[in-house]
């Protein structure tokens, strides 16, 4: 039975997409059966990271709609035979997503998975809203500059007031994921650095992604990040975090600098 | 008596200066001479004897009701209870002839009779306790929190853009970045309390100032705010 994961924001432009195609690949490399499920209807990007924009017939709407099968709009990916992609429709909007589908869509898709990752749309409206209702496990993904960290406060508040599962009053799990952190620059402090961002938000880090050329590279390529460039230190930081998503202790270290300033960091962690 | 306390009463010449009226409700203590009278003196005797400040500066209510006294004894006690310097508020359960225009108003009330030798009497209903919410987590940004009942407490930071609304004082166990405005519905003795003050806003009984204005000193820091007039005053609790 898949954990239902959704990735969000609040804030647009800071790596939820990027960051869902590149765990949800490290994920089904070390042979966990993935599908990520683009949620931005009418702006959809997740099929050009996974590089399946080309094989697009069938997407989520018509899922939700009930025009097409979910086996008839799952795309799988080329290189790893576990990972597959649900599209967006880029030719409608949010609206087309009715709450009943959407349940239907995730209810038949856990039993064949082991993770479900919902990318979210930026934003607090509809599209955002259904992409967290079902989800076991958020990962927020902030920059490190407040408006983002701001942005993943709101985003927390939603996810434990209007998630399913904080409506039948369990906790919501919570991760971090900071991403485009730069060392140099937060020491200059041009950027917050990783301790105010945790005491603004309180939740247990998941990972840290170095700002990284590789990033953008790898999107344009329609590689995720983890495949594309493997032992790039983005590639690696999003590696560790999905073993850390697994249930893996996994030392948090940012490739390339310090290692002492972060242990005090992983007492945080709740997993 | 929130109707009472937020009426504003105002000549429509500009020639007085406009007034509040206030509902309230006091605690006084409320004492029963038992007889005989004599013997009872003794025994406060004895009490201030032992501690001399005992009815100092208290406001007295004194019970008459279980004893039937005269109007000559009624007097003469009230007579022994002033030399003793105990200042008598009202008088329950007397003859309003006997009052005789010596003390203030003859008070109706019934006291809280909870002792036992207390005589059966009609209990009136005591005002809802004052409730007060404690918040466990941190309140996040877009989060209201409004309390029209009481104190609020917050275990945690309330972050940029969350907002908390009581009728009583705020407690922030965390960094307080978002705004706050305690004694919302007409409370001037309302206070603001935070171990770390980054607030977007603070106000008390509608008197508020912004980030901007709040001095550097107290930026960052443990502080308290309540109201002096008009004036919010904040000061560091290190």
């Amino acid at each position: 039975m898949a954990q239902v994961v959704v990735v969000t924001s609040g804030k647009g432009g800071v790596g939820k997409t990027t960051s869902t195609a590149a765990l949800g690949a490290a994920l089904a490399r070390a042979g966990e059966r993935v599908v990520v499920v683009d949620f931005d209807v009418g702006l959809r990007n997740l099929d050009l990271v996974m590089g399946a924009e080309r094989r697009v017939v069938f997407d989520l709407i018509h899922v939700v709609q009930g025009t097409a099968r979910l086996s008839q709009a799952l795309i799988r990916d080329k290189r790893i035979d576990t990972l597959f992609l649900l599209a967006a429709s880029q030719t409608r909007d949010k609206d087309s997503l009715t709450d009943d589908g959407v349940e239907r869509v995730i209810r038949e898709l856990r039993p064949s998975f082991d993770w479900v990752i919902c990318d979210s749309p930026a934003g607090i409206e509809r599209g955002a809203s259904l992409a967290m209702r079902h989800a076991d496990l958020a990962v927020v993904v902030a920059n490190p500059e407040v408006s983002s960290v701001r942005d993943s406060d709101r985003i927390i508040g939603l996810l434990d007031s209007t998630t399913d599962k904080a409506k039948r009053g369990e906790p919501m799990e919570k991760y971090l994921l900071l991403t485009r952190y730069d060392q140099n620059r937060a020491e200059r402090c041009e950027m917050l650095c990783i301790e105010d961002v945790l005491e603004i938000l309180c939740i247990p880090l998941l990972g840290i992604i170095p700002e990284s050329k590789d990033v953008l590279h790898a999107s344009n390529m329609g590689l995720p990040v983890t495949l594309n460039e493997p032992t790039s230190a983005a590639a690696r930081a999003y590696n560790d975090a999905a073993r850390r998503l697994q249930g893996e202790q996994v030392p948090l270290v940012v490739p390339t600098d310090k290692v002492t300033l972060f242990s005090k960091l992983l007492g945080r962690r709740a997993a | 008596m929130a109707v009472l306390s937020a009426l504003r009463v105002n000549e429509m010449s500009t020639a007085r200066p406009s007034f509040k009226f206030r509902g309230g409700s006091f605690h006084a203590l409320v004492v029963r001479p038992e007889s005989p009278i004599e013997a009872w003196l003794a025994d406060v005797d004895v009490l201030l004897a032992r501690s001399p400040g005992f009815f100092a500066g208290k406001s007295v209510v004194i019970d008459v009701s279980g004893l039937s006294l005269t109007k000559p004894t009624f007097l003469g006690l009230l007579d022994e209870l002033s030399r003793r310097d105990i200042r008598i508020l009202g008088v329950e359960g007397a003859n309003p002839a006997d009052v005789d225009g010596r003390v203030p108003s003859l008070v109706r009330g019934q006291a809280d009779r909870s002792d036992a030798a207390a005589a059966p009497a009609a209990q009136t209903p005591q005002p809802a306790p004052v409730s007060s919410l404690l918040i466990d987590a941190p309140v996040r940004s877009g989060q209201a929190i409004v309390h029209p009942d009481g104190d609020v407490t917050i275990v945690g930071s309330v972050s940029s853009g969350a907002e908390i609304i009581a009728a009583g004082s705020i407690h922030v166990y965390g960094t307080l970045r978002g705004r706050v405005l305690a004694g919302a519905y007409g409370n001037q003795r309302a206070r603001i309390f935070c171990r770390r003050l980054d607030a977007e806003l603070i106000a008390i009984d509608g008197h508020y100032i912004v980030a901007d204005e709040v001095e550097p000193h107290l930026r960052k820091a443990p502080i308290q705010a309540w109201l002096e007039g008009d004036e919010l005053k904040i000061i560091t609790m290190n």
